[in-house]
């Protein structure tokens, strides 16, 4: 356990990388900082308390996300489906409550979470199967699985693309929108999601094999680190989240669109664990670069509506920004040649 | 059991077993298994869609193949150089946007339109590329993100010219013929551009030298850069070429459907992945061409046809291109990592062989070959300080040359032969060696062919490749392992190469086969030319011109036989066999100081491997199942060397049965009343004294005359 702390925490006496290491960290926090003043001096209404909670909420889930990113990035993989997951997770919990051909009546909220959650965890496992077993990279499963999951679900069970909450799920609009002694409650999933993660990757078994994958896959694995049920194991982990980040969005909006999967959440998401410092090979960062990651994020798209760019300009911005991280990270955590496999594009 | 042998020798002779391997070795066969699916797809549509490839539909398809084949091909070019292109759906868009707009909006003439449309995929390419190339960055996700940025730059371009496209009609003839044209009303024009543009990629691609740089960067980056290929430059180059076919495609299908909608190319990326990986293009890298490519878009664009006639909707079509890409990802996957290992099981494939009945060769056998310890005296030259010395064998001034498994060619100084110097650097192990009129010393180098060393020790190339052989599936043009040689009065330089299944590093394998895939080459001084003389030998090795100057003798190892082949004179062409039942392996052949012939047995024939060589489906589950290590082999560590006459008449046996001095034998070279020895796994040369041997009887002035040194 030590040496994964050390290693994260960067206070082992790796001097020159973890010099720039902490140089990024460090940029970030005070460009979060820097923007923040900003735009509460310069945006009126930025710092009202309404959008306060607003940026919060909508910065919850985002991070909910990034964390599961962040443990399959750690573990040297990627997961890209997690927003079909979301999406669809979400979708047949919401539909299978409602009147639908395979229960007429319906099923009560909870049943029909639980079998959404069944649909997540057998997607998920088949994700993690074929890229544990069947050795395929993590992107190229990960891309086709979004549209497997996605065309799954809407022939399988849906029929519109908006779906509205039944009036059973009142405990679902309460995670979504509800307060907890004047705090969103969002907010405070958010922050358990990431403590019992951040627990998970320290203080477990578990934890320690997604570092040692991530930093040597092949080294791992020789050292008797069971890497294909870990890395079933860290998709299905993925799968999870995204489907508690699902539940979280349509408690928030009171439905379920599944165009979500054609937006640009999944490239958020990736945005807050590249620019928050977890390096894509894998091995390094914790859950307080997804911290660093979601609120520079965060602001920035929240910025960003309240002065009324476009959706499409959002984009450009956020594809401008994606790319410099990417760059930096690629400068600051150059991929090892000897580690890394044919077919790793 | 007769009835079983003979049922065993017509089974080996007719059915070709090893043409299998073969098959399975060359790079065509990836495109095997997309060739059936294509196949299988076409007549499963014809019967079941009625009308599905009438002449109408087949005319619109070859315009989708013309848009679909050319942006395949630019992602087929990028994953060959190791990377993936996901941006060319954006890309694509962008094209298309600034097509339209050059040529609605600004009426520009179409073809200066082209241009500019490809300047725009060029430079989109190029933002990849510098990205992807120079800066290092994952092709993956950077690609990605770049096809967010063009998505949204194209977004916002068609948000604001839009409306102004769609209400121009350009009334550009050009335009409209490149749109709706087609040569005789039936050939689309986009069709035959694409066609030319993918038959010209195919012949970049596999035929010249940016193709070559290509694969060998995508094949092993590092072993590129090594070789002094300019990885960064080429990978650069791929998204440039990804960009500009991006951009021809858009720019016809501008011209074909003038569309401005929002959706154009949008997921296009995945479906062009989908054809490149069906298709057989592998995603590390070094694997994949055109024809794939064409499979690939062929089968892609077919049935997704199909699924819109069956009436599926958009979101099951998601869930079946989903499905494909995986499937076909997994087997690609799948494939490329066992194709190895396939191949290992299946190549070696051995035949049935019966060789005739070993002579005795005890010591009071009264046999001609019976043991002794002739050679366990022997003086030693250069021990330890050689490794290899396949031949060896001397100039007119007594200096013995001999080569070893550096690739170097080693001089000791007559007449001692203490001192020793590396005359001359050939690069691959020098195995059978002679010298030729103008005192130039020839040289069977493995896996290289025959080269010529002059006096000065500068080497140069004589033939490295033959004509190839029609029914040969392997490319047996190469010469992979020449063996040894010998120069006939007129120049003609005839030599052996061994097996043209197995290199110097696997050819012990090549007995395991026991089959006919050595054969005689010559080659001819006055064109240059080199042409197979005799085909199908097994294991020819020791090859000698006879004393008549019109024929030569050769030996076949496996087949345990030396033969005598006619080249001029009355006979020419004939090939007699004049020992067939050797109880050794021979070697090299050399002339003998009275006029006979020196013959290296290399090792010795045993009873079991006699009998394995008649249970050719033993042989083979022992080469599938067994450590090859582990093998049986035939013994290579004790031989002998003999002599024989024109008649075949074995007059003399030299041994060193006690393994002392000289056990293993691959070459023998009288010179001066002495018997030179060398061994390809041996670390000496032995100097054998001939009792009563002609003191002064020099091998090359038999071949050149007393006065050859002269000449040098």
């Amino acid at each position: 356990m030590k040496t994964v702390q050390d290693r994260s925490d960067g206070t082992h006496t790796a001097s020159p990388v973890r010099r720039l290491k902490l140089t990024q960290e460090s940029i970030i926090v005070t460009i979060t900082v820097v923007m923040f003043a900003a735009f509460a001096l310069f945006l009126p209404g930025f710092l009202s308390v309404g959008n306060l909670l607003t940026l919060l909420r909508s910065v919850s889930v985002l991070g909910i996300l990034s964390v599961g990113m962040g443990v399959v990035v750690i573990s040297r993989g990627i997961d890209l489906s997690m927003v079909a997951t979301l999406a669809m997770g979400t979708a047949v919990a919401v539909v299978l409550a409602q009147p639908n051909p395979y229960f007429p009546q319906g099923l009560p909220f909870w049943q029909g979470a639980l079998l959404g959650l069944l649909f997540v965890l057998i997607v998920t496992s088949a994700t993690g199967l074929i890229i544990a077993y069947a050795d395929l990279p993590a992107v190229f499963a990960t891309l086709a699985m979004g549209y497997v999951i996605y065309g799954l679900g809407r022939s399988l069970f849906l029929s519109g693309e908006a779906n509205y909450l039944p009036d059973d799920a009142g405990w679902v609009v309460y995670l979504g929108r509800g307060l907890f002694h004047g705090i969103p409650v969002s907010i405070l999933c958010f922050i358990a999601v990431l403590v019992i993660t951040e627990i998970i990757l320290r203080k477990t078994a578990f934890g320690l094999f997604v570092y040692a994958m991530g930093d040597n896959p092949v080294a791992a694995r020789s050292a008797g680190v069971p890497v294909r049920p870990i890395t079933v194991v860290i998709y299905v982990f993925a799968g999870l989240v995204a489907y508690f980040a699902g539940l979280l969005t349509a408690g928030a909006v009171n439905n379920i669109n599944t165009r979500i999967f054609n937006s640009t959440l999944i490239y958020d998401v990736l945005m807050v664990v590249v620019v928050g410092g977890i390096g894509l090979s894998g091995g390094k960062g914790s859950m307080k670069n997804v911290v660093f990651g979601t609120l520079l994020i965060g602001t920035l798209l929240n910025g960003m509506i309240i002065m009324n760019v476009s959706y499409i300009q959002q984009n450009l911005i956020k594809g401008v920004i994606l790319l410099a991280a990417i760059l930096a990270d690629t400068i600051f955590n150059p991929r090892d040649e000897q580690t890394s496999q044919q077919g790793d594009i | 059991m007769f009835r079983t042998d003979l049922y065993r020798k017509w089974r080996y002779r007719l059915i070709p077993d090893h043409v299998l391997g073969e098959i399975l070795s060359k790079r065509w066969i990836d495109n095997a298994i997309p060739f059936s699916v294509l196949t299988v797809l076409v007549v499963s549509l014809y019967f079941s869609l009625p009308g599905f490839f009438d002449a109408y539909a087949v005319g619109e398809y070859s315009r989708q193949f013309a848009e679909l084949g050319l942006v395949t091909l630019a992602m087929t070019i990028v994953m060959l150089g190791g990377g993936i292109d996901l941006s060319v759906g954006s890309i694509f868009a962008i094209a298309n946007f600034v097509a339209l707009y050059c040529v609605h909006v600004l009426s520009l003439d179409p073809l200066l339109a082209l241009v500019v449309t490809l300047a725009a995929g060029i430079g989109c390419g190029a933002l990849n590329g510098v990205l992807i190339g120079y800066f290092k960055m994952r092709a993956f996700l950077t690609t990605l993100v770049t096809l967010i940025i063009f998505r949204a730059v194209v977004d916002m371009l068609l948000l604001r010219y839009s409306l102004e496209i769609s209400s121009v009609f350009p009334d550009s003839e050009l335009w409209a013929q490149i749109g709706d044209g087609a040569l005789f009303d039936t050939v689309p024009y986009t069709f035959l551009i694409a066609a030319t543009i993918l038959v010209v990629a195919h012949i970049v691609i596999s035929r010249m030298r940016p193709g070559w740089h290509l694969m060998a960067v995508g094949g092993s980056r590092r072993s590129a850069y090594n070789a002094g290929i300019k990885v960064r430059r080429t990978v650069f180059f791929t998204y440039v070429a990804s960009g500009t076919l991006t951009a021809m495609a858009a720019y016809m299908y501008a011209a074909r459907l003038a569309s401005t909608g929002a959706e154009t190319g949008k997921g296009m990326e995945l479906v062009v992945l989908t054809a490149a990986i069906l298709g057989g293009t592998s995603l590390g890298g070094g694997r994949g061409s055109v024809a794939k490519a064409v499979f690939g878009s062929l089968i892609v664009l077919l049935l997704s046809n199909a699924l819109v006639q069956f009436g599926i909707q958009g979101g099951a079509t998601a869930l079946i291109f989903g499905l494909i890409l995986l499937a076909s990802v997994i087997i690609e996957v799948r494939w490329s990592k066992n194709r190895g290992k396939i191949l290992n099981k299946v190549y070696v494939s051995p035949t049935y062989v019966r060789l005739p009945d070993s002579p005795p060769t005890e010591a009071d056998s009264g046999s001609p070959y019976a043991v002794n310890d002739k050679l366990r005296r022997v003086d030693v030259i250069g021990l330890g300080q050689i490794e290899g010395p396949e031949d060896v064998i001397l100039d007119s001034d007594g200096n013995l040359y001999c080569g070893t498994r550096h690739g170097d060619i080693v001089r000791f100084f007559g007449p001692d032969h203490t001192r020793h110097e590396i005359f001359a650097h050939t690069g691959g192990h020098p195995l059978g060696m002679a010298f030729d009129r103008d005192g130039n010393l020839v040289s069977c180098v493995s896996g290289m062919g025959v080269y010529k060393v002059d006096p000065a020790g500068n080497v140069s190339k004589v033939t490295d490749q033959t004509n190839r052989s029609w029914t040969s599936i392997i490319d047996d043009s190469r010469l992979s392992l020449a063996d040894d040689l010998d120069i006939a009065p007129d120049g003609r330089i005839f030599f052996s190469e061994a097996t043209k299944r197995f290199d110097l590093e696997t050819w012990p394998v090549d007995v395991i086969e026991s089959r006919g895939n050595g054969r005689i080459v010559c080659w001819y001084p006055d064109s240059g030319k080199t042409r197979t003389v005799l085909p199908s030998l097994r294991f020819p090795n020791g090859i000698c011109i006879a004393l008549d100057g019109q024929s030569l003798f050769f030996a076949e190892t496996w087949a345990c036989r030396i033969s005598r082949y006619w080249f001029d004179g009355p006979k020419a062409g004939k090939v007699e066999i004049l020992i067939d039942n050797l109880p050794g392996y021979p070697d090299n052949i050399n002339r003998a100081s009275d006029g006979n012939y020196w013959l290296a047995l290399v090792g010795m024939r045993g009873p079991a491997i006699d009998l394995a060589l008649q249970m050719p489906d033993f042989r083979k589950r022992m080469s599938q199942r067994v450590a090859s290590s582990n093998w049986l082999f035939p013994n290579i560590n004790t031989g002998c060397v003999v002599k024989f006459n024109e008649q075949g008449e074995i007059l003399d046996a030299l041994w060193d049965l006690g393994g002392v001095n000289h056990p293993m034998v691959t070459s023998m070279r009288e010179h001066q009343g002495y018997l030179y020895l060398g061994g390809i796994y041996n670390n000496r040369i032995g100097k054998y004294k001939i009792p009563g041997a002609d003191p002064d009887w020099q091998g090359v002035a038999t071949y050149w005359g007393p006065d050859w040194r002269a000449k040098k």
